[in-house]
């Protein structure tokens, strides 16, 4: 584009197209990366029937089972199980726990999923206390993804 | 009665608004053109009193009269003032009164000094920011009202989330409001110039102030946003991606790329139909994200209200105000006159280019944001975290920082690359040797290796236009670029060192052992309880020495609050010039046979974050750019109006002397 024998509504069109290119393919990338690289949300049942890659990050969510919870020696490390009714997996997590994670109660955690064993970077509790155990009991996976929803 | 006069003035308020909404537009009538001398009044006094209506608000929160169900509902007698006024805006009804109240004054502040436009242009405009604010005082009167009443009044209000007791609180939201509401402006000016097709550079002039303003607020909200979040939540993360946090940056960026083909406009009388249109963007994105926070689809600390009615009514808002903008955009564009053109090597061309990055990443993060709730609608739950936004927003990022390290340095309409290239040998020579420095020193991630290896290299590059020019002499506007520029170059340093640098530990420490952090040797002194007005707290008194220095005392707490109940753990942070120590407090370990018995060992989480702090300088310094050259728009247009002023002076006295 020299520009010389270009006319202003030529050139409007040019950088009109560019635009629409530019972002057409921001887009798609978009779209591909969406469908790629997403951190899904499983609840236990699906993480044993289709486990994620080991090094994705992903988002697993369920009760924490009561009497599961087991501190390790470090005193930083926390082991537990997390349930969504169906099925439970362990979850390990080292960190400083939120306030209203204790057992029984709604948690989503962020982490890896690495040979049956859920390591989380970060615990996410509800911070609610009107949440009551009972409710965990026979939950459905419809009713545990209702609650995860709410968690947060 | 004060609750009751609160509401009385924002229904007269409304009726004001729509006042201007309909004599602005009889004005733009050949007929009409007598009503329009109401319409700058009218415009004032409906932001007069707004702004009534929410000091009445703070009033209430002040007394805490919990006969109001939003005090009742959000505060509480035990509270600090600080609070108890920040509470105001901490719920939904207040924040939105705030919208109002900031929509309101911004529009009658634009009716009171700006005179540069044509009057049927400012017509237009006015008329256009009192079509959008009506929207919003209908969602306030009819869905949220924030005088209601509460019978009987309960004895104690429900208190403020912890988290939101904090400082931070008392300046973030206003700050990001006047940003968010300050584009209506904008997206005002944009109608009222498509609607008497006025489309040219005296707009853009016109503009341009308006659009600064909102932005340094924007780039100050978000900044002290990240701030807030990196200290009160405890993670010691600075930026999330979280959807609240998305909301504030896409009209950001909106609002930036606007900034910059505003100037090419103002000064070229080019890019005008796109000026136009991003002046309509950046609002929506606004309004986008006040949809996304408050009509409770998201669930975070700032959604406070779960409300499908209210989610609808933003939603139909949104549709209106940015379908009704679209439609007539499609119907002018083809109105607005071509403008001049420029070849690829010229700073407009550089501007383009900004300007189309800075949307892709803008597509990018609105993709992103929304996505889960598309998923969501169809039945399956996604969360869309930094493995997505982190990479995707660099692949236009990178190439758009390059950009800016060449665009100030080309001529405008026609340059030749030869010309610069020479210049651009240093900046070029310094990013080569800072990326092998850092790669040979051990930076593995590759992210932190591109902002740390760009940023110095953006750093000279940005200084670069003040070259051979006498530094005391340099325009300001001209300062007000290079240290904006420097500003983005100086937070991206402080991007890539968290990445690159960081060092954490995380231990159970008895009182009296010592942990090493990084250079930093932390030594748990004793662990306290104390008490404030509002919460108990234990403390830890945290010796922290920095290579054998003398030592520091950092105070980490573990909060419990009882209005409402609820511990959150607040952090203690020590900065240095050349980075920060991070100290968080966790619980008392139990034993893992019986989770009864104390151990006497604490939890800590430490990190010692080299040059992280200048993310937030970076981010202050890119917001005092934007100043200077709005002081230096505000002072040439004061001038030119002097001026002006005394040549009609003179020509009166002329005229005069001639009757005579």
């Amino acid at each position: 584009m020299t520009g010389t024998g270009l006319r202003a509504k030529h050139q409007r069109l040019v950088l009109l197209g560019v635009a629409l290119v530019v972002l057409l393919v921001a887009g798609l990338l978009a779209a591909w990366a969406l469908r790629n690289q997403a951190s899904y949300f499983y609840v236990p049942s699906e993480i044993l029937a289709k486990p994620p890659e080991a090094d994705r990050s992903v988002r697993l969510g369920g009760m924490v089972v009561r009497g599961s919870m087991k501190d390790a020696p470090d005193g930083v490390t926390v082991n537990f199980l997390v349930t969504d009714g169906k099925q439970q997996v362990p979850v390990r997590f080292a960190g400083i726990r939120p306030a209203l994670f204790v057992e029984g109660s709604g948690v989503v955690a962020e982490g890896h999923w690495t040979n049956g064993l859920f390591t989380a970077d970060n615990l996410l509790a509800k911070h609610d206390e009107k949440y009551t155990p009972r409710e965990m009991q026979g939950m459905t996976t419809d009713q545990a993804h209702k609650t995860i929803a709410e968690t947060k | 009665m004060l609750a009751e006069l609160g509401l009385a003035m924002l229904w007269l308020a409304a009726a004001l608004a729509g006042l201007q909404l309909v004599a602005g537009s009889v004005a733009l009538t050949k007929d009409g053109e007598g009503l329009g001398g109401i319409v700058r009044p009218v415009a004032v006094v409906q932001g007069v009193l707004a702004a009534a209506a929410f000091a009445s608000l703070i009033w209430l929160f002040v007394q805490t009269d919990t006969s109001v169900k939003l005090v009742a509902e959000n505060s509480h007698s035990a509270k600090p003032l600080i609070y108890k006024i920040a509470g105001t805006w901490g719920n939904h009804e207040g924040s939105m009164l705030l919208w109002v109240t900031v929509m309101g004054l911004a529009g009658g502040f634009v009716a009171l000094v700006e005179r540069r436009l044509p009057e049927r242009t400012m017509m237009a405009t006015l008329a256009g920011q009192a079509f959008v604010s009506l929207g919003f005082y209908a969602f306030l009167l009819f869905a949220s009202n924030p005088f209601q009443r509460l019978n009987p009044a309960p004895q104690e209000g429900n208190g403020l989330n912890p988290l939101l007791q904090d400082p931070g609180l008392a300046f973030h939201p206003p700050t990001l409001y006047l940003g968010y509401v300050g584009l209506s402006i904008a997206f005002s000016f944009a109608i009222g110039a498509l609607v008497t097709r006025e489309v040219g550079p005296a707009f853009a002039r016109a503009m341009r102030p308006w659009v600064l303003g909102a932005w340094i607020f924007l780039t100050l909200g978000i900044t002290a946003g990240s701030y807030w979040a990196y200290y009160m939540l405890g993670w010691g993360g600075w930026w999330f991606w979280d959807p609240v946090e998305n909301a504030s940056l896409m009209p950001w960026l909106a609002a930036t790329a606007l900034l910059h083909s505003a100037s090419v406009l103002a000064a070229r009388n080019a890019l005008r139909a796109w000026t136009v249109m991003l002046g309509v963007v950046a609002f929506s994105m606004s309004m986008v994200g006040t949809f996304l926070v408050r009509s409770g689809i998201l669930t975070s600390v700032h959604a406070f209200a779960v409300d499908p009615r209210r989610g609808g009514f933003i939603l139909a808002l949104l549709a209106i105000n940015i379908g009704a903008a679209l439609v007539l955009f499609a119907l002018r564009a083809g109105t607005v006159t071509e403008g001049e053109r420029f070849e690829v090597t010229s700073r407009e061309a550089s501007l383009v280019f900004n300007n189309v990055m800075l949307s892709s990443i803008l597509g990018i993060v609105l993709l992103g944001t929304l996505y889960p709730l598309v998923t969501e609608a169809m039945g399956v739950k996604v969360s869309v975290g930094p493995p997505y936004f982190t990479p995707m927003s660099a692949v236009f990022a990178v190439p758009m920082l390059v950009v800016l390290a060449i665009g100030p340095l080309l001529r405008w309409r026609h340059d030749r690359f030869k010309r610069v290239s020479p210049v651009l040998a240093a900046p070029l020579a310094v990013t080569i040797i800072a990326a092998i420095g850092f790669a040979v020193g051990g930076v593995t991630s590759t992210m932190s290796l591109i902002a740390l290896s760009l940023a110095p290299g953006l750093a000279v590059a940005s200084v670069l236009p003040l070259r051979g020019r006498h530094l005391g002499r340099a325009p300001l506007s001209l300062w007000g670029m290079v240290i904006a520029h420097l500003g983005l170059a100086v937070a991206l340093f402080g991007m890539g060192a968290d990445g690159a640098f960081t060092k954490e530990r995380l231990i159970a420490a008895r009182v009296g052992e010592s942990v090493d952090v990084g250079p930093w040797q932390v030594k748990l002194g004793a662990i306290t309880p104390v008490a404030g007005p509002n919460w108990t707290a234990l403390e830890a008194d945290l010796v922290a020495s920095y290579d054998g220095a003398s030592p520091d005392h950092l105070k980490p707490q573990s909060r419990t609050f009882w209005a409402p109940p609820q511990t959150t753990s607040v952090s203690a942070l020590h900065t240095r010039w050349n980075g920060q120590l991070y100290t968080v407090l966790g619980e008392e370990t139990h034993d893992a046979s019986s989770a009864a018995m104390p151990t006497g060992r604490w939890q800590l989480r430490l990190w010692w974050k080299p040059f992280v702090p200048m993310i937030w300088l970076g981010g202050i310094l890119v917001a005092l750019g934007g100043f200077l050259a709005l002081l230096s728009r505000v002072r040439q247009d004061l001038k030119r109006r002097t001026v002006r002023a005394r040549g009609d002076i003179r020509r009166g006295d002329r005229e005069e002397r001639e009757a005579a």
